[in-house]
């Protein structure tokens, strides 16, 4: 199984400690993990600015990049939507269609195509999930608190393998954060209302982490967390699934 | 800064009462939740509402004859408007034919967007809006700010003051019980005197010709039950094909807009009364060319309910006037643009995509991809401020190629780490206004992983 690793471009620059977790994981769940290094980023943020036309290059560089593998994994369920759901507007041609499929956020790479059960693992400490959007009700990673279904998140499940987490529960359990891209520039006022209020709910169940599957969430709520000076940190769950401390 | 941003940081500045704003629809929200988890085929319902409204959409024309020939079979006079100003004459002339001068109105979100009242008080015509939210911002003459709860952006101490210099109540009176005892006499001597009712439709059934009007208070009845003249207006994607679909639509509307199971009255209108006259407007305005546009035709399912405005976390927080259209909220910003792109291009922007919209939608209409959508047309036709624009077309040319993308980061890491606060930090810095940057590593992902694993 050729498994190639794609770290989004913001992760690759800001914050390669997720990237170094996500590998390591994978390497200890017995993977032989390819890491190519062409790769830029996947194009969502032009084309949720509106310029698809300026991220249609940027797509046809990702497909190049990781068209020969068997799984394309990647840290973010937003990246993995991206790709799924927008690469549309390329001519479906068979690398695209392979690639389109074969990209997979790494939660789900890990429940449905490893099917792990258990992780060697332990984190001591109250544990805030956020449900990152486009994991949850783009990706279905699990099932939105608005359907009338039984789904169990997929990153709940992955938690619940680490040994002495303690996962605390919130009042809204899956509010959009705010971020959304050039959103949290072009509308920064509600955005960092939007961020405050997922983080008070954090704070009000006394989490002392906040995980996600993505980290663009938690770039956004830890700008507001160290503006606030709290003592809250952030943590990508790759981080928390291989084992990383505080 | 956007129109939209601009009316959000002013809703926001006072923070109190964002909270407030947020928690009574967030409310309304959890009320839905368990109205709709409260029935297991609710899943199931969405997807036949949905499946029905297709079908209707797909076969506009058929219905929408079908349903004229019925309600002229009833006695019913039908007229079809073009767009809001035909709508209005049209109003006006059945009005003048029966002298008709006061008149009353059951909430109707179509009016509005045809801007009805307007046009009937330049005419001297008395129009009273009779729904208790739409009274209310009727007499503080301002839009509604939601399509279900008009005037949710109040609080009931400014109803209070406003019952007072309006209505007479006593002076810091806000007791809803006393405010609406108060409005109901007052709304009592409107319709008594009434010479004509106008009300908007939630359903048209094309089966039967007749028309399905749900509220809460029962003031349909009442203006239609006291007027010699009833008028029904209506968008022409109202219709649904047959009378056993409705049940379908009602369990669905009032779950998804209040959490109740039904509206308290669902009332039914097919024939004039002995003696009285009966009118039904068809009115496009603007519809049919959305029905032109494939990818954004399904827009014409909604219900009207106003779930999404409710779970939409921007509008929560920003409130219904800072969208600047009849209809705000996440619906209001995908049927805007099809009715004037450049004026409302700032609405699909006012999203995080979140997606939770789609998924509250009772008739599941795919709202944030829609969203996404309309941000590609806007672009096409040059409707990006130039900044977006710009460094958009900066990086999809700097992350086609990882040369570029790779010395850009390298650049870009190296500035954020050296320049000073006040210079990452300026004014044009957005992202700084309410946060911090992140802390800036000396090594990228890629940097680590070449220099330790290849």
């Amino acid at each position: 199984m050729e498994i190639a690793l794609f770290i989004p471009c913001y992760v690759d620059q800001f914050y390669p400690q997720v990237g170094i977790a996500t590998l390591e994981l994978l390497e200890k769940l017995g993977c032989r993990v390819t890491y190519p290094a062409a790769q830029t980023c996947c194009g969502q943020p032009m084309a949720n600015s509106g310029c698809e036309q300026d991220a249609v290059q940027t797509y046809r560089h990702f497909v190049k990049t990781f068209e020969g593998f068997d799984y394309i994994v990647v840290p973010s369920g937003s990246c993995a939507y991206h790709v799924r759901h927008h690469y549309d507007v390329l001519e479906q041609t068979e690398p695209v269609q392979r690639v389109r499929e074969k990209v997979l956020d790494l939660s789900a790479f890990l429940l449905n195509v490893l099917e792990i059960s258990k992780l060697d693992s332990s984190f001591p400490h109250r544990v805030g999930l956020h449900q990152s959007c486009h994991g949850l009700r783009g990706l279905r990673l699990g099932t939105g608190s608005e359907r009338n279904m039984e789904e169990e998140s997929k990153l709940n499940q992955l938690l619940e393998m680490v040994e002495d987490i303690e996962l605390i529960e919130l009042q809204r359990a899956d509010e959009c954060c705010g971020f959304g891209g050039t959103f949290a520039v072009a509308e920064p006022a509600i955005s960092v209302k939007m961020g405050k209020d997922r983080i008070a709910d954090h704070t009000r169940a006394g989490a002392e982490v906040i995980t996600a599957g993505d980290m663009s969430c938690l770039m956004h709520l830890e700008g507001i967390l160290r503006r606030q000076k709290s003592a809250v940190k952030v943590m990508h769950i790759a981080e928390i699934l291989n084992g990383n401390s505080i | 800064m956007s129109q939209h941003a601009k009316k959000a940081e002013t809703f926001i500045a006072n923070e109190a009462r964002t909270d407030w704003h947020d928690a009574s629809l967030w409310m309304v929200r959890e009320k839905r939740d368990r109205a709709s988890k409260s029935i297991t085929e609710w899943e199931a319902l969405r997807q036949m509402g949905s499946d029905i409204k297709d079908h209707v959409l797909a076969n506009l024309d058929t219905y929408l004859v079908q349903f004229e020939e019925n309600a002229l079979q009833n006695g019913v006079q039908v007229h079809w408007a073009a767009d809001a100003a035909e709508h209005n004459a049209i109003v006006q002339s059945i009005l003048d034919k029966h002298q008709a001068r006061r008149v009353v109105k059951s909430k109707s979100m179509l009016t509005e967007e045809c801007h009805l009242n307007q046009h009937l008080e330049k005419n001297n015509i008395e129009v009273i809006d009779t729904d208790l939210g739409e009274r209310i911002i009727q007499l503080l003459d301002e839009p509604p700010s939601h399509i279900v709860m008009p005037a949710i952006h109040l609080k009931k101490q400014e109803i209070g003051d406003l019952f007072h210099e309006k209505l007479g109540t006593e002076a810091g009176a806000s007791d809803p019980q006393y405010l609406t005892e108060a409005a109901r006499q007052h709304l009592r001597q409107k319709f008594q005197a009434c010479d004509a009712a106008i009300t908007g439709v939630n359903f048209a059934v094309a089966e039967t010709g007749g028309v399905v009007v749900c509220t809460n208070e029962g003031n349909a009845d009442m203006g239609v039950h006291l007027a010699p003249v009833q008028i029904h207006c209506m968008g022409i994607e109202k219709i649904i094909p047959r009378w056993q679909d409705l049940g379908v639509f009602t369990r669905l509307l009032a779950r998804s807009a209040t959490g109740q199971p039904i509206t308290v009255f669902t009332s039914h209108y097919h024939r004039p009364e002995p003696g009285k006259a009966m009118h039904i407007i068809l009115v496009d305005n603007g519809r049919s060319k959305q029905l032109g546009r494939e990818k954004f035709r399904n827009s014409l399912k909604c219900i009207r309910c106003g779930a999404c405005m409710n779970t939409c976390p921007i509008y929560r927080r920003s409130g219904g006037h800072s969208y600047g259209y009849t209809v705000p909220g996440p619906i209001g910003s995908i049927l805007t643009p099809g009715i004037d792109l450049k004026k409302y291009s700032d609405l699909p922007f006012a999203s995080t995509l979140c997606g939770s919209c789609s998924d509250v939608c009772p008739v599941k209409i795919n709202i944030h991809e829609q969203l996404y959508w309309w941000r590609q047309e806007i672009a096409k036709e040059n409707a990006l401020p130039a900044a977006k624009r710009w460094s958009m077309r900066l990086a999809g040319w700097t992350l086609a190629k990882p040369s570029r993308y790779d010395r850009m980061g390298k650049l870009a890491r190296w500035a954020l780490r050296i320049l000073p606060r006040f210079i990452t930090y300026n004014q044009m810095n957005t992202w700084g206004k309410g946060r911090e940057l992140p802390e800036i590593p000396k090594q990228s992902f890629k940097e680590w992983y070449t220099k330790n694993k290849s």
